[in-house]
Order: structure tokens, then sequence, then C-alpha cells
């Protein structure tokens, strides 16, 4: 169940920014996307999520050429940093659509979720509205809906940016532990040095719309000679 | 059981039976204007009477109004379902002559009594009225006796008048005021002008401003008095008689030459001028019967005023002139 | 971010309603046009038409621009005050005027306005000696003001009330000031909707008639839409009435395009669905301020309806209500309104749903971009189709099938639902765009299209958007004259119908009390616009 992902010499305009992205992120590892405000980071993402498409160039996963598949199509599941539920449905239908966007569950389905919010340590959250939930446990709702899609690569977008500092590091060890349990391919958009210390294993920094480093983490963090990089990691 | 399913049949036959007799008989097709056919119109009473005479069925279609039910017939066209088409007015008379869809009926109509020296040959008249001014007694204590008083009396003491663009009524105080005075009618209308309130699309909007109080004259009928009196016993709303005369609005009926039963049409336009059809007009239509009653008039049509002279042009006149008149009206009241 | 399905289905749904439309107003003016009646187009463009032109587009400008700045200022005091006795009632109301015949609107300004109103008897009792008179432009103004204020201020309030909770707090929490709220947060978001509701409000007052012609104390007010009446009604000129009405479409719809390119920001905040909580409001200089905008307004809405609902309560209510006749019209005039709303509300999601499919499109060519731009200039530009020359045209298409009288329910509901198609749009498209922005990466993501998404999120969540869209069109129906009166007015009676044929004979206080019972039946209407709107500030 697993797949290093390659983006294949792409380039992107999108109004007057151009993007240009060559990397591999490694299978069953944690590649961590990093770089300042505005550098393209999410556009990354978004390229691997399928919301965007590549002008020219290619995008693989496990291999396979997913430039053109529709977002549903492709093998990933995605944690945003808000708004991963929908308000007027319960925890158990906003799990329960990452299986089947039509609704159709089988008594396993239904199971799967329950064990799944277990994992996530929400026992009996099925029928809770998203409104009552804290900002963790929603995070942790989408964690659950990932875990139940079975997909090889998990792409997060800043997905514990609005948490406070106790949370985060929970919440990072929560999606270590799942990352060990499934081994799947997990890029994660922070901004957070922490972060990145803790939980990657590969490192990517995005300047200006394109890929200015690559590296696994313990080469990165020695890394001086990128002045970018070192007001990055420095502030 | 058995009996059940006979007396079933027997009903069933009887039902069909009587649908082929409704479908085998005659049916008149009756175009006319909406407030004629309404529940407390003419229309349903005309219909009862006829239809125990005629062993036929009258079927009306009613359009908005008397101009409405011309231009459905120009749009229709030898194609009309139409036999008869009843609520023209005079002025409209030329035109409907220009849509060669008519046909002179024949019929003698020497009981027909209009004022205004009416004669034609395909259009006969069932009622008339006389436009005229209608003051609120409890407002104007001195209604103007003349269409000069009108023009020339105080201009805080206003009315309301309909638009000669969009409506008949509008368009009767247009050749009223031609025929009072002429080519001095624009110098009229100036002065007239700072005494209108305002000037309403149609019959309607003038009325309403009219019995709201908005406004203590209004430009209506000398029938409209009689409605205010007999439905709702009040003198409060009178009729102003005009020593010059007034204009007269005749209300006129005619028969298509695709008319599907010609006898039948012309029946029906016969019985349109007997008692049977004429006693009905005063209190539905609130207009004056065109021919003798059975019925006298209810008490409150002997108090309206009875004008001494009757204007009335000839429509073909009316239809040469009335856009040049417009234009006419037009620049002498936008100059205000 | 569509799946390639989704985007050639919305693009297909679009192409439908822009087919559609244009064919149906297309069939309406061809058999005019082809109307032989003689030479008449030397009096097309003559100095009449270019004076009403001049007059149309003066009282119109004057209109909207009055209704727009009274609006504004409302607007902000009733989304300050999130919490004023009474307010849910306040914007129900404000739904009222759309849905009244203007006839009836107007007799109920001049109960206060008029010459015998409340407001002159007030001046003169003050010992003023001449009633002061509204006839002519400020009377027409007024009327426009009435008829078209409410509608602004509830636009608006729409968009106000769509600013995340937290502009509020953070607005409060930098110690703006009033004036800095207004720039830096209330305009920018009003800034985004004033052209569009301008641009409607325009196009109403630009074809107004019976207001313009009642309360415009002369032939010197006289709009176009009047003249294409006249052409088309009295004169019997169908050319000439669709050359003009070609003129009212292309000088309003150049109007409007000059419009469009005042640019309007876009902003892509999005609420977490806090209640708003207005500290800028608690504070008694606010609150009395905002309650003296809100009274005096309420008042200027309330007293008008107020004459209507007094003159309306002296009739026979009872018997006027459950008259056979008053059963008929309501049955008529519900059915044509609801299909009516279905129609305009279906339409203009097919019309949202195609533009987002243009808007998905990372480079849209110029057929697509044309295509887009096309839908919106239709859906907005519709409304200066006058309904007469629809009428009219169908009635000449129709005929040859046989007896019209039928077909007259259905095609009242699609004009009907042509008419109210700018309003549902204002209403449903800002709304759809804020849902589309929350959810179409988590949907995309989960494989959510089609049906399952608009029948499990969709509908959900755009339930009140377009039960109010659904209620402004309902109402706008109900208030329509209808404009097949060439059709056999018998099988189709509609409320308004109703109110008029009474009207116009003599029968005034009956008039008086049916318009009450409509008025009554647009409240409710409004109810239901309006519901659940509660729930969702507690």
């Amino acid at each position: 169940m697993t797949g290093g992902i390659r983006i294949d010499d792409v380039t992107l305009v999108l109004g007057s920014h151009t993007f240009r992205f060559a990397c591999d992120m490694p299978a069953a590892a944690v590649t961590a996307v990093i770089g300042p405000s505005g550098a393209g980071k999410s556009t990354l993402l978004n390229l691997v999520a399928g919301f965007e498409t590549p002008d020219t160039g290619r995008i693989l996963v496990a291999g396979v050429d997913v430039t053109t598949n529709h977002p549903s199509e492709r093998p990933v599941s995605l944690v945003f940093q808000d708004n991963n539920l929908f308000a007027h449905l319960d925890v158990a239908t906003n799990i329960g659509l990452g299986i089947s966007p039509s609704l159709k569950l089988s008594p396993t389905d239904r199971e799967a979720i329950a064990t799944a919010l277990r994992r996530v340590g929400l026992e009996g959250f099925e029928k809770r509205k998203p409104g009552t939930l804290s900002g963790g446990e929603r995070q942790r709702v989408a964690f659950a809906r990932a875990l139940v899609r079975r997909r090889p690569v998990l792409l997060l977008d800043e997905p514990f940016a609005a948490l406070d500092p106790g949370l985060r590091s929970s919440m990072a060890d929560l999606l270590l532990d799942l990352h060990r349990e499934t081994g799947n391919t997990v890029l994660i958009v922070t901004h957070d040095p922490h972060e990145v210390a803790r939980l990657a294993d590969h490192v990517i920094f995005v300047e200006a719309g394109a890929v200015a480093y690559q590296g696994a983490k313990q080469k990165f963090l020695l890394q001086r000679d990128l002045p970018a990089l070192t007001q990055f990691l420095l502030p | 059981m058995r009996r059940t399913l006979i007396s079933l049949l027997a009903a069933a036959a009887a039902l069909s039976a009587a649908s082929s007799a409704v479908a085998q008989q005659k049916t008149l097709t009756v175009y006319t204007y909406e407030s004629f056919t309404a529940e407390w119109g003419p229309g349903p009473k005309v219909k009862a009477a006829f239809e125990t005479t005629c062993g036929c069925t009258v079927n009306f279609v009613s359009v908005e109004d008397g101009v409405a039910l011309l231009t459905r017939l120009k749009l229709e066209g030898d194609k009309t379902e139409a036999d008869v088409v009843l609520g023209l007015d005079t002025n409209l008379i030329s035109e409907a002559k220009g849509t060669g869809l008519f046909e002179a009926s024949g019929l003698d109509t020497k009981a027909v009594a209009v004022p205004g020296n009416y004669a034609d040959d395909t259009f006969i008249p069932y009622d008339y009225a006389h436009f005229a001014v209608i003051y609120d007694t409890q407002v104007v204590k001195n209604p103007p006796k003349s269409l000069k008083d009108l023009v020339e009396g105080d201009p805080s003491q206003k009315i309301a008048i309909e638009d000669p663009r969009t409506s008949t009524p509008g368009l009767g105080l247009l050749l009223w005021v031609k025929s009072v005075y002429g080519d001095k009618a624009p110098e009229a209308w100036a002065k007239l002008s700072k005494r209108i309130l305002t000037v309403t699309p149609g019959w309607s909007e003038a009325y309403g401003l009219f019995t709201k109080g908005e406004v203590p004259m209004v430009f209506s009928y000398t029938t409209s008095p009689a409605y205010h009196m007999v439905e709702e016993k009040t003198d409060r709303y009178q009729a102003a008689s005009f020593y010059e005369g007034h204009y007269i609005q005749i209300e006129v009926a005619g028969m298509l030459k695709t008319a599907k039963n010609k006898d039948l049409a012309r029946q029906f336009l016969t019985f349109m001028i007997t008692p049977g059809f004429q006693d009905v007009i005063p209190t539905t239509n609130w207009m004056m019967p065109a021919t003798k009653t059975d019925q006298a008039l209810p008490d409150a049509f002997g108090k309206l005023v009875q004008p001494q002279k009757t204007f009335l042009m000839g429509s073909d006149e009316v239809a040469k002139n009335r856009q040049a008149w417009i234009d006419e009206w037009l620049a002498a009241m936008s100059a205000k | 971010m569509l799946t390639t399905a989704e985007r050639r289905r919305g693009l297909a749904y679009g192409a439908t309603v822009l087919s559609a439309v244009t064919l149906f107003v297309a069939m309406a003016v061809l058999p005019l046009l082809a109307w032989d009646t003689g030479a008449t187009e030397a009096r097309l463009f003559s100095a009449y038409t270019a004076s009403v032109l001049r007059f149309t587009l003066l009282q119109a400008s004057l209109s909207t621009g009055l209704s727009i700045l009274f609006a504004i200022p409302v607007a902000l005091a009733l989304a300050r005050q999130p919490r004023f006795p009474g307010r849910v009632w306040i914007v129900r109301l404000m739904a009222l005027p759309m849905g009244l015949p203007v006839l009836i609107g107007a007799l109920g300004l001049l109960g206060i306005w008029g010459r015998q109103g409340i407001v002159n008897k007030g001046l003169t009792a003050a010992g003023l000696a001449e009633p002061i008179s509204i006839y002519g432009i400020s009377g027409i103004l007024l009327a426009h003001v009435f008829f078209n204020m409410p509608l602004a201020v509830r636009l608006m309030l729409a968009a106000l009330e769509r600013l995340p909770a937290e502009y509020w707090l953070l607005s409060a929490g930098l110690g703006m000031r009033r004036a800095s709220v207004f720039r830096f947060v209330e305009w920018p978001a009003l800034r985004q909707v004033v052209p569009g509701i301008a641009g409607l409000i325009f196009m109403l007052c630009a074809t107004s008639f019976t207001l313009v012609l009642m309360l415009g104390g002369g032939p010197a007010a006289t709009t176009l839409e009047v003249a294409i009446y006249q052409s088309l009604r009295f004169d019997f000129d169908p050319p000439r009435a669709i050359a003009l009405a070609f003129l009212q479409i292309g000088v309003t719809g150049a109007i409007l395009a000059v419009m469009a390119f005042i640019p309007a920001p876009e902003d892509s905040g999005t609420t977490g669905g806090r209640t708003i909580r207005r500290l800028d409001g608690i504070t008694w200089g606010a609150r009395i301020g905002d309650a003296a905008v809100i009274l005096l307004a309420t008042a200027f809405l309330v007293m008008p309806l107020a004459a209507i609902a007094a003159a309306g309560l002296t009739a026979d209510l009872w018997r006027l209500a459950t008259s056979d006749a008053f059963a008929r019209a309501l049955w008529t005039s519900g059915k044509i309104a609801v299909a009516a709303a279905l129609l305009a509300v279906a339409a203009s999601m097919a019309i949202l749903s195609a533009r987002q499919a243009v808007a998905d499109m990372k480079r849209p060519g110029p057929l697509a971009r044309g295509f887009s731009a096309s839908l919106s200039a239709t859906s907005a530009l519709v409304l200066l189709v006058p309904p007469v020359v629809l009428g009219t045209g169908w009635f000449l298409v129709l005929r040859p099938l046989g007896p019209v009288a039928p077909y007259a329910p259905a095609l009242v509901a699609i004009i009907n639902a042509l008419m109210a198609l700018p309003f549902v749009m204002r209403v449903l498209a800002p709304a759809v765009t804020t849902h589309r922005t929350r959810t179409a990466r988590l949907a995309a993501s989960l494989g959510l299209s089609g049906w399952p998404r608009l029948w499990r999120i969709d509908l959900h969540v755009l339930a009140r958007p377009l039960l109010t869209a659904a209620s402004f069109a309902m109402a706008l129906s109900l208030g329509d004259l209808g404009a097949v009166a060439l059709f056999g007015s018998s099988d189709l009676t509609t409320l308004p119908w109703l109110v008029y044929s009474r009207l116009s004979s003599y029968r005034s206080n009956d008039a008086d009390g049916l318009a009450f019972l409509l008025a009554m039946v647009c409240l409710a209407l409004a109810i239901l616009g309006t519901a659940g709107r509660r729930e969702e500030n507690a």
C-alpha cells in the first residue's frame, strides 16, 4: 500500500505566478513541504491532490501517471487546515462519505467507522455534529476519515495550524502512529520548524515557485548555505 | 349485483346520451370584454336569458377591454372563432371595419335609440353613456357648468384624467375638447393642464384616486353616480352637467363574416336590442340601455345628468386624426 | 476541480437554459416583427421617442440612486443590531411591496403622502396653507424608493451577514471606529453587491409604467414601456413596439454594462458559522442611532402598508375570503407562482453551474467566456423584455394550434419565471459561490458529485437561500397582472386580476379587501422565505 510521488518537470501558470516543480517524495515516508508564505507550498500540494492540473510535465503516484485524473480518482486522502467536515452532517456521515460518496455503507463499513473513531480517541462520537466539537476533535475526525479511505497517500495542508501547541504535539504523535501503522506516504505542508523536526523523514523547501532544496531531514537541518532556509529555520 | 350492473349501464347510457345532446347543440361564441362577463356583470344573465330561447350554448371569451378585443381579432384574422364581437366602441369602428372581418347583419335597428345621430349597418349599439366630470359634493361646492368653466376654473381644485394614448375615456376627453374648441384645443389643454392633478393610464387608476378622496373631480361617465346611489346608497358623487353638451361613448356589437352559424349570430344581435337583454344593462354594466326596457330604470337613473347636446365624431375622422391630435395634446400638456 | 462529467453537465444545463430563454423570446418577437402594418418606422426615432427615452433614463437613474442611498444606512443598522426587537418581522415586511400590485401600492402611498394624506393633514394642521404635492418627478421617486429600497436593504443585509463573524470581533478588537468599520469592512462587502442591486433596480424603474403615469402628473412623465404598450395595445403596430423594445433593451443594457465595469473586489473570507456578535452595536449611542434609522425606514415602509390594511379591513373580508372567486384565484395564482418559482430557481441553478464550469477551466477560450457572459447578460436583461410583447407574440405562435386559453397559465408561469430570474440570481449566486469555496475541495477529494452532492450537501446548505429565492419569485409572480390579457381571462383569474376587475367596475371596497388578502399571502411567503433565520442566529 505504498507509493512514492514524483513531480516530473511540472510547470503551471496561475494568474501572474509561474510555478516550476521537480521533486520526489519517497514512499512510506513523511515528507514536509516548507517555505515562506506565498512560495507555492499549497500549490504543490494542490497539484498532487488534483485541484490544479499542470500546464506541462507529469505527476506520478507509485509509478502511475495521474496528471489528468480528477481528485477523487487519485490514491490520496486529504486533511485541510479547516472546513474538513460538512457542518450539517454528523460525524459518522462525514466519515462515511470517505468510503462511499453516495453513502451506501455495509455493516462492515459502519464497523470500520467505529474502529477509526476509536483509533483517533473519539469513541462514540458518531452522532455528534461538527459544530459541537473542538478544533482538535474536528481534525481527529478528518484523520478518522483518512483512515477508512485506506489510500496510500495522505496529504495534509497545515493541519495543525489552528491548534494550540499542546494539542499540536499530541496530534503530531497521532499522525506518526497512524503513519507507522499504515505505512502510507505522507505529504505535509507546514511552516512550523518543530513539526519538521518531529515528523519529517524528508524535506522539500519551496521558494518563489520552485523547489530550492530537497533531501533527507538530517542533512537538511545541517544545511547552512541557503540564506532563505537559514532564515526559515532560525527566525 | 346484476341489478347494480344494469343500473350502472343505464346511467352510463343516459350520461352519454346527455353529452351527445350537448355536443349536437349549437354554440355561439361571443368575444367580449372582461367586466361584461364578471359575476356581477351582464354576461351571466344575458347568457341564461338567451339560452332559454335559442336552444344553444353561449360561449363567452373575454379579454381585457374593447381595445384588446380588436387587437385579438386583428391577430386571429379569418381564423377567429368568434361569431359575434360585443364591446367595441364608436371610436374603434373604423379600424374594426378596416379588418374586413365583419359583415352587415341586415337587421332592423329602428328600435335603437341612442343620442348623437349614430348610424351604421354593421355595428349595432347595445348601450351608451356620455362622458362627464364626476365631482365629490363634499369638496366641490360650485361644480363647473361647462367645459369652459372646467378649463378656466380654480387651478387649486384638481381633476384626474385618463391618458388618450392608453385608454378609451382619455381619448373621449380629447375628442370632447376638440369638438368644443376646434383649433383652439391646444390653448384649452394648456390652461386645463394647471387643474389636472395627474393623467392616469386607465379609468380604474383615476377613479381609484377619486374615491380615495385624493382628487375631488374625475373624468368618467354620466352614469357613474348611479352605481354609488344604487349600490352604496349615497348621493355624494355627482356628474357635472356641461351646457356645451357631452361627448358620447356608444358600445356596439357586430357579427363576423366567418361566423359558423350566421342565423344564430343574427338571432343574438336581435335579442341584444330587446328588453330581455336591455333590462340587464343599467344595473350591471352601469350604462344607459340602447332601446326601451320592460322594467323601469331605477330611480337613480332619473337623477342622472341628461345632456342637452351630444357630441360624436365619425370614427373615420377619429381614425384619421387621432395621432395628430394626440401629438397636439402631448405638446400642450408637456409645456406645463 | 470538477470532474469532466460535471463540467460537461454544467455547460449543458447552461446551454439548455440559454437556448430556451432565447428561443422563448425569439418565438414571440419574430411573428410580431413579420407583421405588416404599413410603414410607420418614420415615427420611431422622433423627438417624442427621444424625450421619452431621456425621461425614462433620468427617473430611473434618480430612483436607483436614492433607493441605494437610503438602503445603505438601513442595512448597516439592521446588521449592527442582530437582536433588534421585531427585526425578523421588519425584514419580512420588506418583502411585501414587491408582491403588491402597483396600483394598490400607489393608493397606499397616496394615503400617506397624497394631497389628502396623513402628512399633508399634519402640515395643514401645523398651519401650512398649501398642501405639498408629490405629483411629478418627486412622486415617481417616492414610489420607486418605496417599492425598491426594501429590496436593496434585503440584498445588502444578506451580503453583510455573509461576512465572517470574526471580522466584527476583529474590528472591535482593533478599536476601529464607525467610519473605519464602514471603510474597511462594511463598504468592501457592499461594494460587491451594490452594482448588481443597482442594475436590478434600474431595470425595474426604467420599465415602470403605472406608477410613472399615475404619479407623474402629466404626459411629460412617460417611459418607453408606456410607448411600447401604446404601440402594441392601442395603435397595434407590432414592428414599432418591437423596435421600441429593442431600444429599451439596448440603451438600458448599455448602461448596465458600464455599471458592470465598476470593479468589485473579490473577497474569499469564509465564516466558521459562528454566531455574529456586534460589539460596535451595543453602545447606547449606536443603539439609539440605529433604532432611529430602522424605525424611520420601517415607518416609511409600514405607513402605506397600514393605509392598505386599514382600507382592506373595512371590506367584508370574511365574505371575500370565502367566496368561490377568491378560492379559484388563489389556486390559479398559487399554481402559477409555484411553477414560476421552480422554473426560475432551476434555471438559476443551471446558469450558476454553467458559470462555475467555465470558471473551473484554467484558461477558458473566448467561446467559453462569451458563453458565460451571455448567460449573465441573459439572466439580467430578460427583465427588460416587455411582458406585453411576449404575451402578444406567443398568442400569434399558439393561435394556429387551436384554442389558446389552455396555454395561458403555462405561459404566464414562464413569463413570470423569466421576470424573476434576475432576482433569484441575485439571491442564489453569492450563496452558491460561498458554499462552493467552502466545500469544493473537500467534495472533489471525496468524489462527491452529481446527485449525491446535490442531495447530501448542496440542498442542506443552500436550503435557506433556495427558499428565499423561491419566495422572492413567488411574491413577484403573485403581484404580476399577467401579460396574457388577450388570451381570454375567464380561465386565468389571478389574485391581482381579481383586484383590478373589482376596481374597474366601481367595486373599490372589495378591491381594498382583496388587496389586503393578497398582501397577507405575500407576508406568508416572506415568512417562508426567512424561515430558519432565527435558528441560525441562536
